[in-house]
């Protein structure tokens, strides 16, 4: 997109798909948990990735962490292919922190030895070195020097990811992949944890890929915002641009849905309709055709191609650049 | 009590013997809900809010002891009532809906026998009536093909589904009350705004008086009329709802809504307000402020001495030491970052 010398993180049209069995005697399925996303990541940015449960904001995380291998398409860190990185060494440039902190932290290890465990895999240092720099870090989050010793039953919520943020930043990576990291807290440990991310993110310049569901922390963090349905990016451009003018009838009702602390507002139902597509049993021609408010004949045909727009682009045949008349004349000559 | 009043609540304080202690869990609770009233209760996990519903419900777990001057609901002297009289009101008067469908319905049963459950239980109706209310609240909170859900298992539905039932199932005898006790948590926003969206339309249509048990201070803003928020087990202020969002009393309060980010208004990506240290422990000797350890306001005062309850005007209270002349302005969300 931009210059490519900054670009720290590519993805061009990766897929994935699972083969579910769905009963003992029954063939296996295909499930596309992701179906062609490209990204393109600058250093730097922030972007966030937001979405319903179910659309594979996760599947992609993991991918990108190299813990699960795409089906096809590419994926680039800092413009070398992911399989051509040994796991070590891309560890060492891309660390995670994850939602549940009460679930991601071994309970039978002190913080000490969870936080210093990157130094040694990578045998960084001599123990005193690994000690010293694990009390640095725990200082940095904000811990005090006795969590070292204690262990994570031993830590409040907001403190256990405090390890967790400690744990991914250890190792000085350039981009950490944030799952739903402030989705398990109370909003004033959430606002703690967000402060020690914006920190850090100017002390050590940093990329953050933060996957969320709650849009206002998503708009107060990433200054790009990428919008999920059903395994494809339907649209994505900057945080303001997104926010001022939200273009694919999804995001609309994903905007809309947003409460906010402001009193005096009622709730309004986004339009969504009931039922949250079968992922197997994928709807025809745009995906999001079934609960789209302003579905055309041409939606249920044919997916619709990205139509440029300000700083990105979205998927929908309400902004597409041939004539959406041209195209149902289109079809209904491939139909017949 | 007003005749109007559904709920009133006096001095409520649920305690757990410990080893170590008391447990105070609610300390002093008192509030009245008026009948079609929405009273939003807000707090942190701990704060107590759930177990001042479960007090309400009679639910409390068997370790639990219960105090108060007065339960009153509908009249009706709750602490006075023994178990086969609570429970006809339970479910029947006044009904619950908690926040995991998936925990909270039963995977062994059809969503149709959890359904008439209550009502075959509390009212004299032939199955057949109570399986003809069963569908028309199913399509009352927009569940289509509402006959062939009635023999699905719970989780054979998404969980907003699950949630809609749980809310048909709470209003199959027509409460007078509902406890909602984060009834939207574990739900997708869009879904959230659905299920709330349904839950105000309903309420309207019913006349129903609506508790909302949450954390989250935007549904605290759009669903409610007054709010109460809890911290450290007790209700530290109440107010109408805009009067709380415009101009927080209490120190934990301003910093609440300080902690969260809005949109349009924080500048991004600069620092949000928090609240340093953390909720002390709940045990034993509890004197002074239970915010002192993590305000700024806080004198010598605040840390041995309970403070008083202001109250301005009927609706409007706080528990601070700060007189109203004391405390300066508030800023706003956003602005005072």
């Amino acid at each position: 997109m931009n210059d490519s010398a900054s670009t720290i993180l590519e993805l061009s049209d990766v897929v994935r798909t699972f083969s579910v069995s769905r009963g003992i005697f029954k063939k296996k399925t295909k499930l596309h948990a992701v179906s062609g996303v490209s990204l393109s990541v600058q250093k730097g940015q922030v972007w966030g990735l937001v979405g319903e449960s179910g659309c594979g904001k996760s599947t992609l995380a993991m991918m990108i962490l190299g813990l699960l291998p795409a089906t096809s398409g590419r994926i680039t860190v800092n413009e070398k292919a992911l399989h051509q990185w040994h796991q070590r060494n891309l560890s060492r440039l891309i660390q995670p922190v994850f939602q549940d902190p009460y679930s991601s932290l071994n309970p039978r290890k002190t913080i000490g030895q969870i936080v210093g465990l990157p130094l040694r895999v990578h045998e960084i240092g001599s123990k005193e070195d690994q000690c010293k720099k694990v009390k640095e870090m725990l200082e940095m989050v904000g811990l005090s020097p006795r969590a070292y010793d204690s262990y994570p039953n031993q830590l409040s919520g907001g403190q256990r990811q405090r390890v967790a943020v400690a744990r991914a930043l250890i190792m000085r990576p350039q981009i950490v992949l944030c799952d739903e990291p402030t989705s398990a807290l109370d909003v004033s440990v959430q606002s703690q944890i967000l402060n020690l991310l914006i920190d850090f993110r100017q002390k050590l310049d940093l990329t953050y890929l933060l996957i969320s569901h709650n849009l206002a922390v998503v708009e107060h963090m990433a200054t790009h915002i990428a919008v999920m349905y059903l395994g494809r990016i339907v649209e994505m451009a900057d945080t303001d641009s997104l926010f001022a003018n939200p273009r694919h009838p999804y995001t609309r009702a994903l905007l809309k849905s947003v409460l906010l602390p402001e009193p005096g507002k009622r709730v309004t139902d986004p339009n969504l309709g009931l039922e949250f597509p079968n992922p197997f049993d994928l709807p025809t021609g745009c995906k999001f055709h079934p609960r789209c408010s302003e579905a055309m004949p041409v939606c249920r045909i044919t997916a619709p191609d990205a139509a440029t727009s300000p700083g990105g682009y979205v998927e929908c045949h309400l902004y597409s650049e041939t004539s959406t008349q041209d195209r149902n004349i289109d079809h209904s000559k491939e139909i017949a | 009590m007003k005749p109007l009043d559904c709920l009133e609540i006096k001095n409520l304080t649920v305690t757990f013997p410990l080893s170590a202690g008391t447990l105070w869990a609610v300390n002093d609770v008192s509030f009245t809900l008026a009948r079609g009233e929405t009273l939003g209760i807000v707090g942190e996990s701990g704060c107590g809010k759930s177990m001042t519903a479960m007090a309400i419900m009679n639910l409390l777990p068997q370790a639990a002891q219960l105090q108060a001057t007065g339960l009153t609901f509908n009249g009706q002297e709750l602490t006075a009532l023994n178990e086969s009289e609570m429970s006809d009101i339970r479910g029947n008067r006044m009904a619950m809906i908690f926040q995991e469908p998936m925990t909270s319905l039963n995977p062994a049963f059809t969503v149709g026998a959890q359904l008439m459950e209550a009502i075959l239980r509390h009212r004299k109706v032939k199955k057949s009536e109570a399986r003809e209310r069963a569908l028309y609240l199913l399509e009352k909170v927009g569940i289509t093909a509402a006959a062939s859900r009635l023999r699905q298992y719970p989780h054979e539905l998404s969980g907003g589904l699950r949630q809609r039932v749980m809310i048909a199932m709470a209003l199959m005898c027509s409460p007078d009350l509902i406890i909602a006790d984060e009834p939207t948590t574990a739900l997708d926003v869009t879904i959230q705004a659905q299920i709330l969206h349904l839950l105000t339309e309903i309420q309207r249509e019913f006349e129903m008086t609506v508790i909302m048990i949450t954390h989250d201070l935007g549904v605290v803003a759009n669903v409610t009329d007054r709010v109460a928020v809890m911290y450290a087990g007790r209700i530290v202020e109440t107010g109408l709802v805009s009067q709380l969002f415009e101009s927080p009393q209490h120190p934990y309060t301003q910093k609440l809504l300080d902690c969260i980010p809005v949109p349009g208004k924080t500048k991004r990506g600069s620092y949000l307000g928090s609240i340093p240290g953390r909720v002390p422990s709940l045990i034993g000797d509890l004197s002074g402020c239970s915010f002192a350890n993590r305000c700024s306001f806080c004198t010598d005062e605040c840390l041995n001495n309970d403070p008083p309850w202001h109250q301005i005007g009927s609706q409007r209270g706080y528990l601070c030491w700060r007189n109203p002349e004391q405390i300066s302005p508030y800023k706003g969300q956003g602005v005072s970052l």
